[in-house]
């Protein structure tokens, strides 16, 4: 991880391939928040409130795609994203740990009441 | 109780004094425990290891036994019991994991003596517990409640030897002992965002640190590793060790395939996904830092004994209580434990020092938060500032001074199971 946290900062990315900044306050809708990736400067325009801890799009992410932050997979889009989206459990989902979808795929997943 | 963390943390030492074991001759020792060669005042043993702490542990080997125990615990002062609910209608793999816990537990180097409570008919043998124990080489005794004729005579007989035994441990000194014999455990609960944006990182950093002193660090949770294991698998020099963790990760994620169910509710769980959690992919991502960037030398089941020097990877649940349980079992003499929404664990016979790197919970919470690192967030504080600040109160801690967990008294103890109930 290369990021560093800065004074001041609104959101912080944590690699230069992540989709999403992490709020490093209470961000309100319409407000431009300011973050840097990569050594550069980067700003996106919040579409809805996102609280302290949360995650904001800072690209587009296609309905399907991987969400990366650290760099890594994190989940894939169940939606379209937009840059300055709330990221969270209503428009991502997790790809491993997930019984519930190997039930329904195999018809095997047993263990239902 | 005490300071809250100041900017010369290099003068903590003069803080030292609440611990009911502080000397005069602890200010100097702790000076010197900030520097490069530290020392602690702890108590030797007689098979070598080091406790930081000198406690009477009271044992029941079954269910039956804990009423017993409890009791007996109260009329004791610093006697420490380990209610459970298990020792019972358990076979296999499910009863020997029991007996390694309360056996690792009673051979912790942080327990002096121990009294164990069998009733007489349970699966876990008294004896055999007690042979494991002994093996340590401090004392340790045991009887069961149907022979000395039940709970009342039980708890009389057992006061009476508890009683014994704590005045032998209260004849104990200590004495200078190196860091580089610690055993620390590193272990998350109640993450929230900020825990890998801060606390875990600052772990990390202690972490290295207490590695490059010579000491032992372990890592648990597989659970928690689910998505970020290909991280970890790339420090294991080992290709044994690098399979067995891949292993033992594939093993948790069958059975909750198994189940039927999505992970996410369970892990992350409700607090986590309040938090900012989405996955539990992003929270084993944010989870591995506290375990620092020393090479993984190994992957030990659940409540095995520790090796010597360097870091492991424990197989363990998720679940707070059943991991530093377990940690405690394999030796450790210290969990650090960070948070950010804020939680009270604490264990039977390890100091939980408890960390966050969120400045809400650290206020709301202060009366559970012995380390607040959240100035990181603000960019006031690098991560190596951070860890250093976490160093010195794991030598602080390790020298005597009393955690938040410790002196509210929590003794929180469980013990993973792995079978049905009979």
């Amino acid at each position: 991880m290369e990021h560093a946290l800065e004074a001041g900062a609104d959101a912080i990315v944590m690699d230069v391939r992540d989709h999403v900044a992490t709020a490093l306050r209470d961000v309100a809708a319409g407000e431009t928040i300011r973050y840097k990736t990569g050594g550069r400067e980067g700003s996106v325009v919040v579409a809805e409130p996102v609280a302290f801890g949360h995650k904001i799009a800072i690209a587009a992410v296609a309905a399907g795609g991987e969400v990366r932050k650290y760099g890594e997979v994190i989940g894939r889009a169940v939606t379209a994203i937009e840059a300055g989206r709330h990221v969270h459990v209503h428009n991502i989902e997790g790809i491993r740990g997930r019984g519930d979808q190997a039930g329904a795929a195999a018809g095997t997943g047993g263990g239902k009441a | 109780m005490r300071e809250p963390e100041g900017q010369a943390s290099g003068q903590a030492a003069a803080d030292q004094t609440e611990s009911g074991q502080a000397a005069a001759s602890q200010a100097a020792d702790q000076a010197a425990a900030s520097q490069a060669a530290p020392a602690i005042m702890g108590y030797r043993r007689e098979n070598g290891d080091i406790g930081i702490r000198n406690h009477l542990l009271i044992i029941p080997t079954v269910i039956c036994s804990n009423q017993v125990c409890s009791r007996i615990a109260q009329l004791v002062p610093g006697a420490v019991a380990v209610p459970h609910p298990h020792g019972c209608s358990q076979i296999g793999a499910d009863k020997d994991r029991t007996f390694s816990v309360l056996a690792g537990t009673g051979a912790n180097p942080n327990v002096g003596a121990v009294l164990i409570v069998s009733l007489g008919c349970e699966v876990v043998d008294p004896q055999q517990l007690a042979d494991a124990i002994r093996v340590t080489g401090k004392p340790v005794e045991w009887f069961d409640i149907q022979s000395v004729g039940g709970s009342v005579k039980a708890i009389e007989h057992g006061a009476k030897l508890a009683r014994q035994l704590q005045a032998g441990l209260m004849r104990l000194r200590q004495e200078p002992v190196p860091l580089s014999k610690l055993k620390v455990g590193v272990k998350c609960g109640g993450s929230d965002a900020t825990s890998g944006l801060a606390s875990n990182p600052a772990l990390g950093a202690a972490a290295d640190r207490l590695i490059r002193e010579g000491g032992t660090v372990v890592i648990g949770e597989t659970t928690e590793i689910i998505g970020a294991e290909h991280v970890l698998a790339e420090r294991c020099p080992d290709a044994a060790v690098r399979e067995r963790l891949y292993a033992i990760v594939g093993r948790f994620e069958r059975e909750v395939e198994r189940m039927g169910a999505d992970m996410r509710g369970g892990n992350p769980s409700p607090g986590n996904i309040a938090g900012g959690l989405s996955t539990i992919e992003e929270k084993s991502l944010g989870c591995i830092s506290k375990c620092g960037t020393s090479p993984i030398l190994g992957v030990t089941e659940y409540a095995e004994p520790l090796p010597e020097g360097g870091l492991y990877f424990m197989d363990s649940p998720g679940n707070d209580i059943e991991c530093v349980s377990g940690m405690a079992a394999a030796g450790a003499h210290i969990v650090c434990f960070t948070t950010g929404r804020g939680t009270p664990t604490g264990s039977a016979v390890v100091p939980v020092i408890k960390i966050t790197g969120n400045g809400r919970t650290f206020s709301l919470m202060e009366d559970n938060m012995d380390v607040d690192v959240s100035p990181m967030l603000d960019g006031s504080l690098d991560v190596e500032a951070a860890g250093e600040r976490i160093w010195q109160e794991i030598v602080e801690v390790a020298d005597g001074k009393l955690t938040k967990a410790e002196i509210l008294g929590h003794q929180e103890f469980s013990i993973n199971r792995i079978g049905p109930s009979l």
